[in-house]
C-alpha cells in the first residue's frame, strides 16, 4: 500500500513538473517564432504576441515608386550619388559589376508577383532596388567570419577587412543584392582610366576579393546625416527613411497610411525596405 | 615506409611526372589568379560559384564515398574488403584534400582563411564544413596509416586505432551532410532548398566514390599486378548499383515535385539543366547536352554494372564505373551548383563559361589529388606484397 502511494506521488509530483515546465520550455523555444512571425518585425504586431516592449532602433525605408516614374530621372541621380560617395567602381560590364543600389524593373524586383494581365506601365516603373536590411538576414546566417553582420540599429553591414571571398552571402541573399570585388577596384583599365571615377577620401575603398553592398549610410547616420539616397529624393518625397520603432517617426506615419509590398516575404527574411507601388 | 614510394618502374615515374607537368601549368594559372583576382575566372555577379565549388561539393562525395568500404570490413568483419578497404581510406584523404585547395582556390582573399577559425561562427555551416572535413581528414590519415603501418611491421594495429575507425563512419555520413546544408538551407535558391539534397549527397556520394576506386582497382590489377579479389567487385557493384539507382530516384522526385506542384521557381532550374529556359528572346541551354548524357550515361552504366558481374568481365565492368562516374560528376559536379545559379534571384538568365586559367587550376588540383593518391597507393602495393608473401 505504502509503495503504491510513493509511486503515485513520484507520478503526481513528476507531472505537475512537466505541467508546469512544459509550457514555460515551449514557450521559451517558441519566443523567438512568436516574435518573427508578428509580421514584418513591425512593433505593433510584435506587442500582440505579448513579447517585451521593442527597445532601439530599427531603421526602415519606404520607396514610393510613384514619385520616381512622376520624376523621371530621380532614380538615376540616387544611384550616381551613392554610388560617388561610397567609391562605387564602374567596371563597364555586367560579369565585374558592382552597385549598391540601381533601378530595376518591376518583374525582376519583384519576380513572385506574376499575373497574366498585368498593368501596362508596371514595368516602365524604374523600381530602386537595394539591400532589403533584413531582420533575419540569410547572409548573416551563411557568414562564416562575421563579416558580415546585424547592427543593433537593423543595419546589415559589413567589415572589408574581415571578408575572405567566399561568396556564400550572396549565394544566401534571395535579393541579389551584394556584389564581389572580381578585380581590383583602386585599378585602372586598359586606357588608363580608374574604375573610380571621382575618389570620394572620406569614405575607404575596398580591396579585390571582397563582397560589398548598401550600408544604409552607416557612415552618414553616424553624424546625424540621413542616407544619400534619401537626400536626393526627399525633395519628391520618393524616399521615406526612419526609425520602425519609433510610432511617430515619419516612416511609421507613412507605413499606417498606405499600401505596402514588400519582396519576397515568404522567405521569412522581415525586409527593412517597403514599396509603395 | 615512405621510401616505398621512391622505388618505381618507368610508367611509375612517367605518371607521376605527368602529373607534376600539369600541377606546375595548374600552379602557374593560380598565380595569375592570384594577381589578377577572382575576376579572371568565368564566374560573375550572377553566378558567385564556378567549377572550383562545383568540384569541392562533388569530390566531398567521393571521399565520403570510402564509408562503403570501411564500413563492412571494420563493423561488418567482412573478410573480402580486406585488401580494398585502405585503398578506400587513402582515397579519402586525396579527396579531401582536394577538396580543401578547390575551397582556397575559390577565396577572393586566401590569405585571410584562417579568420574562419579566428572568429569562429556557428551559424555558418561553412564553419561547420571545415572542421569536418578537417576532421576526416585527418581520421582517415590516422586509421589508413596506421593499419597500413602496423602491416608493414607485420603486427596487428594498435588497439587505439579502433575508436578512430568507428568513428570516421558516422563522420563520412557528416562531411558530406553539411556539405548539402551549405545549399539546401538557403532561401530563395529553389533548386537547392529540398530536403531530399543530403541523401541525393549520399547517394551519388556512395556511387561515385566506390566506382572510382572499382576503376582504379581494375588498373591496379594491370599495371601493378595487384587483385582486389572477386567477391570484393561484386560487392562493390551491389553496392554502386543499388547507390546510382538511389540517386537517380530522387533525382526523379525531385522532378516529380517540380512539374507537379507547377511552381515556376521549381521548374526554372530543371528547365535550365534538361530543356533549356527562355529569357527574353534567347533560350540558354548550356548545360543541356551534358545533363542529358549524364542521364543517358547513368542508365546504361547501371545496366552494364550489373551485366559485368553475371559475365564475370572486367572490361564491361571498368566501363559500366567509368559510365557512371562520369555521370554523376555532370550530375553533381556541374549541374548541381552552376543550375542552382540559374535564375538568378532577380529571374534574369546568365549562363557560365569557365576560363582557361579556371580550367588549368582545376586540372592542377585533379593532378595534385592523383598525385597524393598515387604516392599512397604505391606504399598499399608495396607494403601488401611484402605482407602477404
Amino acid at each position: 500500500m505504502d509503495s503504491k502511494r510513493r509511486n503515485f506521488l513520484k507520478i503526481a509530483g513528476l507531472s505537475a513538473i512537466a505541467g508546469i515546465g512544459a509550457p514555460s520550455a515551449f514557450n521559451m523555444l517558441l519566443k523567438g517564432e512568436a516574435l518573427a512571425s508578428g509580421g514584418h518585425g513591425a512593433p505593433a504586431a510584435q506587442g500582440e504576441h505579448g513579447a517585451a516592449a521593442v527597445t532601439g532602433k530599427r531603421y526602415g525605408m519606404v520607396i514610393d515608386v510613384k514619385k520616381f516614374a512622376d520624376n523621371p530621372g530621380l532614380a538615376e541621380q540616387c544611384v550616381k550619388t551613392c554610388h560617388s560617395i561610397h567609391n562605387v567602381p564602374d567596371f563597364g560590364n555586367r560579369k565585374d559589376e558592382i552597385k549598391w543600389v540601381w533601378a530595376e524593373k518591376f518583374q525582376h524586383t519583384f519576380p513572385e508577383h506574376s499575373q497574366y494581365k498585368k498593368n501596362d506601365g508596371l514595368n516602365e516603373l524604374p523600381i530602386l532596388t537595394l539591400c532589403n536590411h533584413c531582420d533575419k538576414p540569410p547572409c548573416v546566417r551563411a557568414c562564416p567570419t562575421k563579416a558580415t553582420f546585424k547592427n543593433k540599429d537593423g543595419i546589415v553591414a559589413m567589415d572589408y577587412h574581415r571578408c575572405i571571398g567566399c561568396r556564400f552571402c550572396m549565394a544566401a541573399c534571395p535579393y541579389g543584392a551584394r556584389s564581389f570585388n572580381w578585380r581590383d577596384p583602386r585599378g585602372k583599365d586598359e586606357n588608363g582610366n580608374p574604375f573610380i571615377k571621382e575618389l570620394n577620401p572620406t569614405f575607404p575603398t575596398r580591396m579585390r576579393g571582397v563582397v560589398e553592398k548598401c550600408n544604409f549610410c552607416v557612415e552618414r547616420l553616424a553624424i546625424g546625416q540621413i542616407p544619400a539616397c534619401v537626400e536626393v529624393a526627399s525633395s519628391a518625397g520618393a524616399l521615406v527613411f526612419g526609425d520602425l520603432n519609433d510610432p511617430n517617426s515619419e516612416v511609421s506615419e507613412k507605413l499606417r497610411s498606405s499600401f505596402t509590398i514588400q519582396r519576397k516575404p515568404a522567405l521569412g527574411t522581415h525586409p527593412s525596405l517597403f514599396y509603395i507601388i | 615506409m615512405i621510401e616505398k614510394a621512391l622505388k618505381g618502374n618507368k610508367g611509375y615515374w612517367a605518371w607521376l611526372m605527368f602529373l607534376l607537368a600539369i600541377m606546375g601549368v595548374g600552379g602557374m594559372c593560380y598565380a595569375q589568379q592570384f594577381n589578377y583576382g577572382l575576376g579572371i575566372t568565368g564566374m560573375s555577379r550572377d553566378v558567385t560559384w564556378g567549377l572550383y565549388i562545383s568540384q569541392f561539393t562533388f569530390l566531398v562525395g567521393v571521399a565520403a564515398g570510402g564509408l562503403m568500404l570501411v564500413l563492412p570490413y571494420y563493423v561488418h568483419n567482412y573478410k573480402a574488403f580486406g585488401r580494398i578497404t585502405i585503398l578506400g581510406e587513402f582515397m579519402a584523404i586525396a579527396a579531401v584534400a582536394m577538396c580543401l585547395m578547390f575551397i582556397i582556390a575559390d577565396l577572393g582573399q586566401p590569405m585571410r582563411a584562417m579568420n574562419v577559425m579566428l572568429h569562429p561562427t556557428p551559424n555558418s555551416m561553412l564553419f561547420w564544413d571545415m572542421i569536418v572535413l578537417n576532421g576526416y581528414l585527418f581520421l582517415n590519415i590516422i586509421c589508413g596509416w596506421q593499419v597500413l603501418h602496423a602491416e608493414y611491421k607485420g603486427i596487428k594495429y594498435p588497439k587505439w586505432v579502433k575508436p578512430f575507425i568507428y568513428l570516421s563512419i558516422p563522420w563520412a555520413i557528416s562531411i558530406h551532410t553539411v556539405t548539402a546544408f551549405l545549399y539546401c538551407g538557403l532561401p530563395g535558391r529553389h533548386f537547392w532548398l529540398t530536403a531530399v539534397l543530403a541523401p541525393r549527397f549520399l547517394a551519388s556520394a556512395f556511387a561515385a566514390g566506390p566506382a572510382l576506386l572499382m576503376v582504379i582497382a581494375l588498373i591496379m590489377k594491370k599495371v601493378a599486378n595487384f587483385d582486389v579479389g572477386q567477391e570484393a567487385k561484386d560487392k562493390l557493384v551491389t553496392i554502386i548499383g543499388y547507390a546510382a539507382l538511389v540517386n537517380f530516384f530522387l533525382l526523379g522526385c525531385e522532378v516529380f515535385v517540380g512539374y507537379y506542384s507547377n511552381i515556376p521557381g521549381h521548374m526554372h532550374t530543371l528547365d535550365y539543366l534538361f530543356f533549356g529556359l527562355g529569357h527574353g528572346d534567347h533560350v540558354f541551354n548550356n548545360l543541356v547536352p551534358f545533363m542529358r548524357a549524364s542521364v543517358v550515361m547513368g542508365v546504361i552504366g547501371i545496366i552494364t554494372l550489373f551485366l559485368s558481374r553475371v559475365k564475370k568481365c572486367d572490361g564491361m565492368l571498368a566501363i559500366a564505373c567509368i559510365l557512371i562516374f562520369i555521370s554523376l560528376w555532370i550530375d553533381k559536379g556541374l549541374g548541381l551548383v552552376l543550375g542552382g545559379f540559374v535564375p538568378t534571384p532577380l529571374e534574369y538568365v546568365v549562363e557560365y563559361v569557365p576560363s582557361a586559367v579556371e580550367l588549368g587550376i582545376t586540372a592542377a588540383v585533379w593532378a595534385t589529388g592523383f598525385f597524393i593518391l598515387t604516392i599512397l597507393y604505391k606504399l598499399v602495393v608495396s607494403v601488401k606484397r611484402v605482407s602477404e608473401s
